[in-house]
């Protein structure tokens, strides 16, 4: 029997360094390619050689997908394509093409110059890499080859986000990557079309939670910023250059119009103006308001937002600043928390989900006491909030998403253990189809029982629909045909034309069995009496009337 | 399957095909050159107009005198400008499912067609497309609107009367179904009707056909259509080139293996180089700024004019023209340059790296930001304060029949130091320029028309290789002016099929087969039995589903939910076996 076969080489059971293998029709995709922000030994890479031990990559897959920029679904690109080896095509969006060897740079960079790593993916590994990119519209299907086609969804994460939908013949997968359901301050709801796939793998950040309404969240968001900043402390917003802070920028920006405040704003790294600007040109990828708007006020040039220098974070007074990275594990945001950390007029706010064994993760879940590196403690005295920002689907969203593509089968991945168990029974409970939820490195296998496409001549299925009583088109119809198969090719024709084509004699049975009617009539009336009587019957009897006055065949 | 023609215009096509019981519009252009018939709609009072005399019918009657004026010898209607429709009577276009736009210059006509006809399906187009095709339609709605003419002539559309009339008017062509300008909220209303699709995208009609657009590489968003079922295929070309300038390549390759292969939208001027208009029109721009004298390019707010644009960024440092202000005057000019910056995904490989770095896509960005080029919704307001000559001034509308560009014509025309330069192939300059005569401006004409020519046709043909080709009769002959140029009509095998303005064609085409789906469950129960080496043949019967035009064959219940096995299914109910 046909089947589809799931491995996750990451992601499995787990947030991070998402990476799943599907083999499907005797084709092999790889969807995403992500590192782990968790490790910093081999683990932080999928394990390639699970796909094979020696030999290239390209020979063993068919394609690569990836669903959208964050490092944890493109980190390890370079490092697979390059260093491991892989010549095939890798299929992403075209923001996604666009941002994704910035991201990817800025990260070699904070591995190799600052933590002095070597045997790492260098620059131009990065740019090698790119060269294999094909970027693709949204719901444009793109043939990968004669049998394997791809078309992407929007996904509505970050800019470039995209569900993905795999087929090949009537088999199908889609893969959704990460999504939101709502649409937010820049970007729309994630949309997929009632595409039936065998089967949905999706991801499950947020399998638990129900989000209270977005409203609810920014009004408290702009209140614990206004709160600690009228008090006089600082804000430290630990974020990712791309996605969230354009979101919370447009929050503030239009807050600090209102309220007209004077507290200064910041966003550090340089990339922040270059990332703004990759909105703006991507435009079309954002929500229907701003798009609407744009010539006449472009959202992402902002007013009250500059540029953050190292020096400002001694600075005297309120202040407010978007710091990367999110999850507080290196880079500049790490380094403003050491200093502001003691004094517990500020204010940390994480508006995303961290990865175990990030600091970010550590101070959200209690702990007060960090150790840092060199030995060192570091008591954290300010005031650690954290709102669900991040743009992931919550239960209520998955549940809706299945809803829209009606799957047959639905795969967890990118999510908790214990929590992907919870939403597997709701989804088992609520639409009938199987749910799994393979750990790193496990296979997961679906029987999938295609339909096999025939071509009928047009004659036998007009006539086959013509015939019946009631000329109505949506009744089911008993057909009768023959079934040719040549080669490879299967057509289903009236047995006429079958025994024509092939030049073959038709044969005629007859079945006749004797029957004695007891009937002091003439002959000749009984037997016209009983053909009138078998006329009037709605039974599909075939039969001659009566000949010579002796006989009546009935075919039945 | 059937072709109903609507429009006779090669390059403003408008026809409906009928396939697989599905009704699809392809484009609705709108035939603008009426227009030309009717005078110019100055903005601000113009002496030189109003004055014009009356026409005299021969016998010396002037009862339309009021409604016919003469210039230098040509008469023009004083009224709105009118345009022609395309057919509304040749088939009911309430049955109309879909309709299919190619590009923005091929929906024009769109709002006649969904608010007047009864019209209830669904528009496709790219979003470039739409976005466009709503600038150059509020441009239009606007130019006309804001010249309040309290006078609509019809008496000239009489039978009788139009007889009388001297050529075009005479010729002219239904001008009895010539209508006014559409209102903005019936442009939005049309445009609402709009679904958004992308290049490659399969798109369903119904189960029973399949529609994909594919980049022609005309314009922003531009595109071709493939129409088909599993067994039949029809391509749809309007509009292409080959050429590279701002937009993404022509897809060629999926036109292949077509059984009928529709083609409008040929190049206007097949003679003409577009590279080498684009040469003259730089040098005639210096020459004429340089003696001291204003430049006029009549323009739609969109197409051309960003790769003009883009020419003069390159070419007014070498020329010496850094100072000499560059306005664009349109109610959409601004809209019009900000959205072509924001369309990557459609500009060619060139554009789209750029996009990446990330920079805008136009060079136009930076030619506003130095102030070199400026932009304003009409000469009132700002432009008057910032006008200062000499200069260069983009605006519509082509026809010079309305919009920004008639005042300036009027301004400038009695100056023999200016130009007017035409790089739209849309409208005959002279026609254009004949209720200004006379003229003492320089008139230059150097269109720019960067769609498919003949040689590139039959270069294209021979790659596809489409058993049939339909095109409008105009491309089965020399152009009427150049009778002896054979090389300038289409030459394929088998010979084109042509159509003309409210024709019907029926296209040579037999359905054999369908697409039916065996359920896994009927296939387990056949007994194929191989009659001949390699081909086998098994009897079936079963249950036909039909739904949204797809069938499915299942195994056959009775009524106690138990399968019929296929052997009494073959004694019991296989009649024809026997028969």
């Amino acid at each position: 029997m046909p089947e589809i076969k799931v491995t996750p080489l990451g992601a499995g059971q787990d947030v991070g360094r998402s990476c799943i293998l599907v083999s499907i029709a005797g084709k092999n995709v790889m969807l995403d390619c992500g590192m782990h922000m968790g490790y910093n030994d081999d683990r932080r890479f999928p394990d390639f050689s699970y796909i094979t031990q020696n030999g290239r990559l390209t020979d063993f897959l068919d394609c690569v997908i990836i669903s959208h920029f964050h490092l944890d679904h493109c980190g390890a690109l370079p490092y697979f394509s390059e260093m491991v080896g892989y010549d095939g095509p890798i299929y992403m969006t075209h923001p996604t093409k666009a941002i994704c060897p910035i991201l990817l740079e800025d990260y070699r960079k904070i591995t190799v110059d600052k933590k002095g790593e070597t045997n790492f993916f260098t620059s131009q590994m990065i740019k090698d890499c790119m060269k294999k990119v094909v970027a693709v519209h949204l719901h444009q299907t793109v043939q990968v080859d004669e049998e394997l086609e791809i078309k992407a969804y929007y996904a509505g994460h970050v800019l470039g986000a995209a569900m993905f939908q795999i087929k090949v013949g009537c088999e199908s997968v889609a893969y959704t990557g990460d999504y939101n359901m709502t649409p937010d301050r820049h970007l729309g709801a994630a949309w997929i079309d009632k595409c039936r796939p065998d089967l949905l793998i999706t991801e499950s950040t947020y399998a638990t939670t129900i989000r209270d309404s977005k409203r609810c969240r920014e009004r408290d968001f702009l209140k614990k910023v206004h709160e600690t900043v009228e008090r006089g402390g600082k804000v430290l917003i630990p974020v990712f250059a791309l996605g969230r802070a354009q979101e919370l920028c447009i929050l503030l920006e239009t807050f600090w119009e209102r309220m007209n405040l004077k507290a200064p704003i910041y966003f550090s790294t340089g990339l922040t103006e270059k990332a703004n600007h990759y909105y703006k040109l991507f435009i079309t990828w954002t929500n229907q308001k701003i798009r609407k708007t744009f010539v006449q006020r472009n959202m992402f040039e902002f007013k009250h937002i500059k540029a953050f220098d190292r020096a400002f974070a001694d600075n005297p007074g309120p202040m407010v600043v978007f710091a990367t990275p999110g999850m507080l594990h290196a880079g500049q945001s790490l380094q403003i928390f050491r200093k502001w950390a003691g004094n517990e007029k500020n204010m940390v706010i994480m508006p995303g989900y961290c990865v175990q064994g990030t600091v970010g993760h550590k101070i959200l879940s209690g702990q007060r006491k960090l150790e840092m590196e060199g030995r060192q403690i570091l008591e954290v005295k300010m005031q650690v909030e954290y709102m669900s920002f991040s743009a992931h689907a919550d239960a209520k969203g998955i549940m809706q998403l299945i809803r829209q593509a009606e799957p047959r089968n639905v795969l967890l991945v990118h999510g908790e253990a214990k929590k992907m168990e919870f939403l597997k029974q709701k989804i088992e409970q609520e639409f009938h189809v199987n749910c799994y939820m393979p750990a790193n490195g496990e296979t997961t296998t679906i029987f999938t029982n295609p339909s096999i496409p025939v071509d009928i001549s047009l004659g036998l299925l007009k006539r086959e629909t013509a015939i019946g009583l009631l000329p109505d088109a949506k009744k089911p119809k008993l057909m009768h045909g023959t079934l040719i198969m040549k080669d490879n090719s299967f057509r289903l024709v009236s047995p006429e034309q079958a025994l024509k084509e092939l030049g073959l004699a038709e044969h005629q049975l007859r079945f006749t069995c004797r029957v004695h009617i007891q009937d002091p009539r003439k002959e000749h009336e009984t037997v016209l009496r009983v053909y009138n009587h078998l006329k009037g019957q709605v039974f599909p009897f075939f039969f001659y009337p009566p000949r010579n006055g002796l006989e009546l065949i009935i075919l039945r | 399957m059937k072709l109903y023609c609507l429009s006779g215009h090669p390059t403003l096509p408008c026809n409906v095909l009928k396939f697989k019981s599905t009704t699809i519009m392809l484009d609705c252009g709108l035939d603008m050159t009426s227009t030309l018939n009717f005078l110019p709609m100055p903005l601000v009072q113009s002496p030189r107009l109003s004055k014009l005399p009356g026409w005299v019918l021969k016998d010396g009657s002037t009862f339309l005198d009021k409604e016919l004026k003469e210039c230098s010898g040509h008469v023009f209607v004083d009224s709105v400008p009118e345009f022609c429709l395309p057919e509304t009577e040749l088939l009911d276009l309430s049955t109309v499912d879909v309709i299919l736009i190619s590009n923005y210059h091929c929906m024009m006509a769109l709002p006649y067609i969904t608010e007047y006809t009864g019209f209830t399906g669904t528009v496709y187009a790219t979003e470039p497309t739409v976005q466009i095709g709503r600038l150059l339609m509020e441009e239009l709605v606007n130019s006309i609107e804001r010249v309040p003419k309290a006078q609509s002539a019809s008496m000239w559309k009489n039978k009788e009367v139009q007889r009388l009339l001297p050529a075009p008017l005479k010729d002219a062509v239904e001008v009895s179904m010539w209508r006014k300008c559409y209102t903005m909220p019936e442009v939005n209303a049309a445009l609402s009707k709009i679904q958004l699709v992308g290049y490659s995208q399969k798109i369903e009609l119904f189960g029973a056909v399949q529609v994909t657009p594919l980049s022609s590489g005309y314009a922003l968003g531009s595109s071709n259509w493939i129409i088909q079922s599993h067994y039949e295929k029809v391509s749809y070309v309007s509009g292409s080139s080959l050429l590279t300038t701002h937009p993404q390549p022509m897809d060629q390759a999926s036109l292949k293996n077509s059984d009928v292969l529709i083609l409008t939208g040929l190049t206007q001027i097949p003679t003409a180089n577009p590279d080498g208009m684009v040469g003259e029109f730089c040098s005639n721009l210096a020459m004429t700024v340089r003696n001291g004298g204003n430049v006029l390019v009549p323009c739609y707010p969109s197409g051309v004019i960003y790769d003009l644009l883009e020419c003069l960024y390159q070419y007014i440092d070498s020329a010496g023209l850094s100072n000499v202000p560059f306005y664009f005057i349109s109610p959409v000019a601004n809209s019009s340059l900000e959205f072509s910056q924001i369309f990557a995904e459609w500009l060619c490989h060139n554009k789209q790296t750029k996009v990446y770095l990330p920079e805008p896509p136009f060079p136009h960005a930076e030619l506003i930001q130095t102030n070199k080029l400026k932009h304003y919704p009409s000469i009132h307001g700002d432009f008057s304060n910032d006008f200062k000559q000499p200069c260069v001034v983009f605006t519509g509308h082509p026809s010079l029949r309305f919009g920004d560009v008639v005042h300036f014509m009027e301004l400038w025309g009695k100056s023999s130091l200016n130009t007017v330069i035409f790089t739209e192939p849309d409208f005959s300059y002279l026609d254009a320029l004949a209720p200004y005569q006379p003229l003492a401006m320089k008139c230059v004409y150097c269109p720019i028309d960067t769609r498919l020519n003949f040689i590139q046709v039959s270069k294209l043909l021979k790659e596809v290789q489409p058993l049939h080709v339909v095109c409008p009769e105009q491309y089965t002959q020399p152009p009427p002016t150049q009778s002896h140029r054979t090389d300038l009509m289409i030459d394929c095998q088998p010979p084109p099929m042509s159509y003309r303005r409210a024709e019907v064609l029926t296209l040579p085409y037999k359905r054999r087969y369908e697409k039916i789906e065996i359920m896994p469950e009927l296939a387990d129960s056949l007994v194929p039995l191989e009659i001949k080496p390699g081909i086998s043949l098994a009897t079936v019967s079963a249950v036909l589903h039909t739904k949204d035009n797809k069938h499915v064959l299942q195994v056959r219940y009775n009524g106690k939910g138990r399968k019929i096995s296929l052997h009494r299914v073959s004694c019991h109910l296989g009649p024809q076996l026997f028969s």
